[in-house]
C-alpha cells in the first residue's frame, strides 16, 4: 500500500538508498549533507548495514569503493569542501569500475563559502573534478518524489555501468520537506551488478564479450581473487603501459555512458512544442523556472521550460532540436554561468542564449527569470 | 626443504618491479610464510596497498588485492572488513604512504582497533618517487629534497601506534626474516588493529644519498642500530639514544574490536527496532 510519507530531500536520500539495496554508507560530516548520514547511521544497523563516521570524506570515499569491491551497495554524501575532497578517489572509481553513489548536497560559494546556505555551482566540477579522462553521471532531481526514484536510479546506473554516480541536489532540496507518496517496490526495479559465471580461472575483471562494454564483476572473496588498481591496466586488471591497451580501455569506459545515452538521459519538457523563449534550468532551480514558464503563458508569452534532470551526460540533442524552433533561450542557474556553456554548444545556433545567474547563497526568483524572459521576447 | 613461495605468488607477474636487494622482497616472503603457518586460504584474504614501491606488493599475491590511492589503503581496507569482518584484511605500505599523506587513516584505524593488519615497510624514504625525505627519514640524513640534511625530527611509528591505541604493535627488520615472520604472523593471528613495522632498505634512494649504497651494507647499517627487547630492557635511556627496540612492543587483548562492537550495535538497534513497530497503532 502507498505510503504517505512527509521528508526532507536529506532523509529521502537515506531511504532511498536503502529501498535500492545500498547497505554501506561513509560519511564525514558536512552542512548541507549532514543528516543523510545522521540517518543511515540510525537505519542502516537495523537492516544490517554498516555505517561508519570516517576520519575524513576521502576515508569515505575510499570505505565506499572498499565496500563496493567486497560485493555491498555503498554511498557517501558530502558537500562543497568534501566533494573537492573526494575528487581523487571518485577516479579511483572509475578506474576500478566499482559501483557506488556519491550524493553531493551543494552548497554556496567557492571555498567554505556559504555552508548554510544553497548553490549550483558544482555543476562543472561534478563533470570533470577528478583528473584524467573519465566518465560521470550525475543525476539532477527537482522534487522529493523524483529525487526517491533518482536515488535508485543512481544505485541502478552505477550497478549496470559499473561507474560512480553522483547525484547532485543543493541546501534548498535537502533541507526542505515535502509530503508524498512513497514510491512503491512496483513502481521501480533494482538492478544488480552481473557477476561472472566463469570459472574463477578464466576470469579476467575487465575482459568485455565482442559488442558490450560493461565487464562482469566478481567481489573479493568469492575465489575469484582478481587485482584491481588505478594504475592504467589491461584487462586481467594488471598494470599496463601499452599505449593501444591503455588507449582502448579509456575509450571503452567512456563508451559505457556515451553509447547507453538512451538508457541514462533523463528530462522534463513543460511546453516546448511550441514554444518561443526556452528557458533550461535543473535542480530546485527548475521550480522557480517552471513557474515563470507559466506565468509567462498567462501573459501570453509562449515560453517553455526543458529541465535536465541527468545533467551529465548533458542532453545535448534534445537541447540542439528545441534550440532550432526557439527564438531566445534563458538559462537559469544558482551559479555565474556554468549549464549555459553547456547550452550554448549544444545549441549550436546564433540564437540569444541569455542566462539568469546567481550566486550569494540565495534561489533564483521566478520573477527574475520572468524578466529574463522579457528581456528577450 | 626450502619453502615453497610459488603457491601464494602471481608468478606469471614476475620478474618484479624492486631494485635488485630491495627489502621489500623480504617483508612479502615473511608475510607469505606468516599466511603459510596460519594455514589461512588466499580465497579469505584481501591485501590493499597504497602507492610507493611497497605498495606494488599486492599485484603479485595470489589473493584479493587492491592498489589504491597514495596514502589511502586504510580507508580501503576498513570499508572491505566492515562488510566481510570474517574475512582477513591486510594493508602493506611504505612509510610516506602509511604515515605521512596516509597518517590521518592510520591514526584512526589504530582508535578504532579494526581487525587489520598493518605491515609497514620503513626504508626511511620516499622510494618510488626518488628519495624525498619521508616522515621517518632520520634527523640530518640526505635526501633528493634534503641535500644539505634533513632538518625535520622523525616519528617513532610504533610510538605513535601504540599512542593512538593499535592493540599489537611490533617492530621487526630486514635483516632478521626469522623474527619478521613470527611478528607478522602474531599481528595476523591477533584479534585487532596490528602494526608491523619493518625496517627496511633502499640502497638505491636513501642508500645511495648516505654513503651506503650496497644493500647489505645498509642491512648491516640498520641491523646495527637494533637492539631487541629483551636486552632493551636492561639498558637505560643514555644506552637506547638513537637504537630501534626490535620485538613485541606492545599487546593488548582486552580492547574490544570494532566490528565485534558494530555487530552488537547491529543487534541492539534491531531489538529495538522490532518493538518499536510492534507497537499497535492508535
Ligand atoms: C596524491 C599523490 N601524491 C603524490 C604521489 C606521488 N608518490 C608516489 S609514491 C610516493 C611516495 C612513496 O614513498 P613511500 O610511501 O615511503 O613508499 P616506498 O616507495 O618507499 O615504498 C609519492 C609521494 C601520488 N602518487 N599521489
Ligand atoms: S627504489 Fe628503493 S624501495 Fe624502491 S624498489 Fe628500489 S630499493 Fe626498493
Amino acid at each position: 500500500m502507498a505510503k504517505a510519507v512527509f521528508w526532507t530531500g536529506n532523509e529521502v536520500c537515506a531511504e532511498a538508498a536503502i529501498a535500492a539495496g545500498c547497505r554501506f554508507f561513509a560519511g564525514y560530516p558536512i552542512t548541507p549533507s549532514s543528516e543523510i548520514a545522521a540517518v543511515m547511521a540510525q537505519r542502516l544497523p537495523e537492516e544490517s548495514g554498516t555505517f561508519i563516521q570516517m576520519e575524513d570524506e576521502i576515508a569515505a570515499m575510499g570505505a565506499i569503493i572498499g565496500a563496493s569491491l567486497a560485493g555491498v551497495k555503498s554511498m557517501t554524501a558530502t558537500s562543497g569542501p568534501g566533494f573537492s575532497l573526494k575528487q581523487e578517489n571518485i577516479g579511483f572509481a572509475c578506474m576500478v569500475e566499482a559501483p557506488c553513489v556519491v550524493v553531493n548536497v551543494q552548497r554556496g560559494g567557492p571555498s567554505t563559502g556559504l555552508p548554510t546556505h544553497p548553490g549550483q555551482s558544482d555543476l562543472m566540477q561534478t563533470r570533470w573534478g577528478t583528473h584524467g579522462d573519465h566518465t560521470t553521471i550525475a543525476l539532477a532531481p527537482a522534487y522529493l518524489r523524483e529525487l526517491y526514484l533518482e536515488m535508485i536510479r543512481a544505485f541502478n546506473l552505477s550497478e549496470k555501468f559499473r561507474v560512480p554516480v553522483i547525484v547532485l541536489i543543493d541546501e534548498i532540496l535537502g533541507h526542505m520537506s515535502e509530503c508524498f507518496e512513497a514510491p512503491t517496490p512496483n513502481e521501480y526495479t533494482v538492478i544488480n551488478r552481473v557477476k561472472p559465471t566463469c570459472p574463477p580461472e578464466k576470469y579476467n575483471p575487465y575482459e568485455v564479450q565482442d559488442g558490450e562494454l560493461v565487464p562482469t564483476m566478481a567481489s573479493y572473496f568469492e575465489g575469484y581473487r582478481f587485482h584491481a588498481t588505478g594504475l592504467n591496466h589491461d584487462k586481467t586488471g594488471f598494470p599496463t603501459t601499452h599505449p593501444i591497451v591503455c588507449h582502448q580501455d579509456e575509450v571503452r569506459q567512456l563508451a559505457k555512458v556515451s553509447h547507453n545515452r538512451a538508457e541514462i538521459d533523463s528530462w522534463e519538457e513543460v511546453m516546448v512544442e511550441d514554444a518561443e523563449i526556452l528557458v533550461v534550468s535543473f535542480g530546485s532551480t527548475a521550480r522557480g523556472a517552471h513557474s515563470a514558464v507559466l506565468e509567462m503563458r498567462k501573459q501570453g508569452v509562449r515560453a517553455g521550460l526543458f529541465r535536465p534532470i541527468t545533467v551529465w551526460p548533458f542532453p545535448d540533442e534534445e537541447v540542439r532540436r528545441l534550440a532550432r524552433k526557439t527564438k531566445a533561450i534563458v538559462v537559469a542557474e544558482m551559479n555565474l554561468g556554468q549549464m549555459i556553456l553547456e547550452v550554448e554548444r549544444a545549441a549550436h545556433s546564433d540564437i540569444k542564449i541569455v542566462g539568469c545567474q546567481k550566486v550569494g547563497g540565495v534561489p533564483v526568483e521566478p520573477y527574475e527569470i520572468v524578466a529574463k524572459i522579457r528581456e528577450v521576447a | 626443504m626450502a619453502f615453497d613461495y610459488a603457491p601464494y605468488m602471481r608468478m606469471s607477474k614476475l620478474p618484479h618491479l624492486w631494485c635488485p636487494g630491495c627489502g621489500i622482497g623480504i617483508v612479502v616472503k615473511s608475510l607469505i610464510r606468516a599466511i603459510d603457518r596460519l594455514g589461512w586460504s588466499k580465497d579469505d584474504i584481501a591485501v590493499v596497498s597504497g602507492i610507493g614501491c611497497t605498495s606494488r606488493a599486492p599485484g603479485y599475491l595470489d589473493m584479493n588485492t587492491l592498489h589504491t590511492t597514495h596514502g589511502r589503503a586504510i580507508s580501503f581496507a576498513t570499508g572491505i572488513k566492515l562488510v566481510r569482518p570474517d574475512k582477513h584484511v591486510i594493508v602493506i605500505a611504505g612509510d610516506g604512504d602509511m604515515v605521512a599523506i596516509g597518517g590521518n587513516h592510520f591514526i584512526h584505524a589504530c582508535r578504532r582497533n579494526i581487525d587489520i593488519t598493518c605491515i609497514i615497510n620503513n626504508n626511511n624514504i620516499y622510494g618510488m618517487t626518488g628519495g624525498q625525505y619521508s616522515p621517518t627519514t632520520p634527523h640530518g640524513a640526505k635526501a633528493a629534497t634534503a641535500p644539505w640534511g634533513n632538518m625535520e625530527p622523525c616519528f617513532d611509528l610504533t610510538k605513535l601506534a601504540m599512542g593512538a591505541g593499535a592493540t599489537y604493535v611490533a617492530r621487526g627488520q630486514v635483516g632478521n626474516g626469522v623474527q619478521l615472520e613470527r611478528l607478522i604472523r602474531d599481528g595476523l593471528d591477533h584479534h585487532g588493529f596490528a602494526v608491523i613495522e619493518a625496517l627496511s632498505n633502499c640502497h638505491t634512494q636513501f642508500g645511495r644519498r648516505n654513503k651506503l649504497p650496497d644493500p647489505m651494507q645498509l642491512i648491516k647499517h640498520i641491523q646495527d642500530k637494533t637492539v631487541p627487547k629483551s636486552k632493551a630492557e636492561k639498558m637505560d635511556s643514555a644506552e637506547l639514544a638513537g637504537k630501534f627496540v626490535v620485538g613485541e612492543l606492545f599487546r593488548d587483548t582486552d580492547r574490544p574490536e570494532f566490528c565485534d562492537e558494530y555487530a552488537k550495535l547491529q543487534q541492539r538497534a534491531q531489538a529495538a527496532s522490532k518493538k518499536k513497530t510492534a507497537v499497535p497503532v492508535a
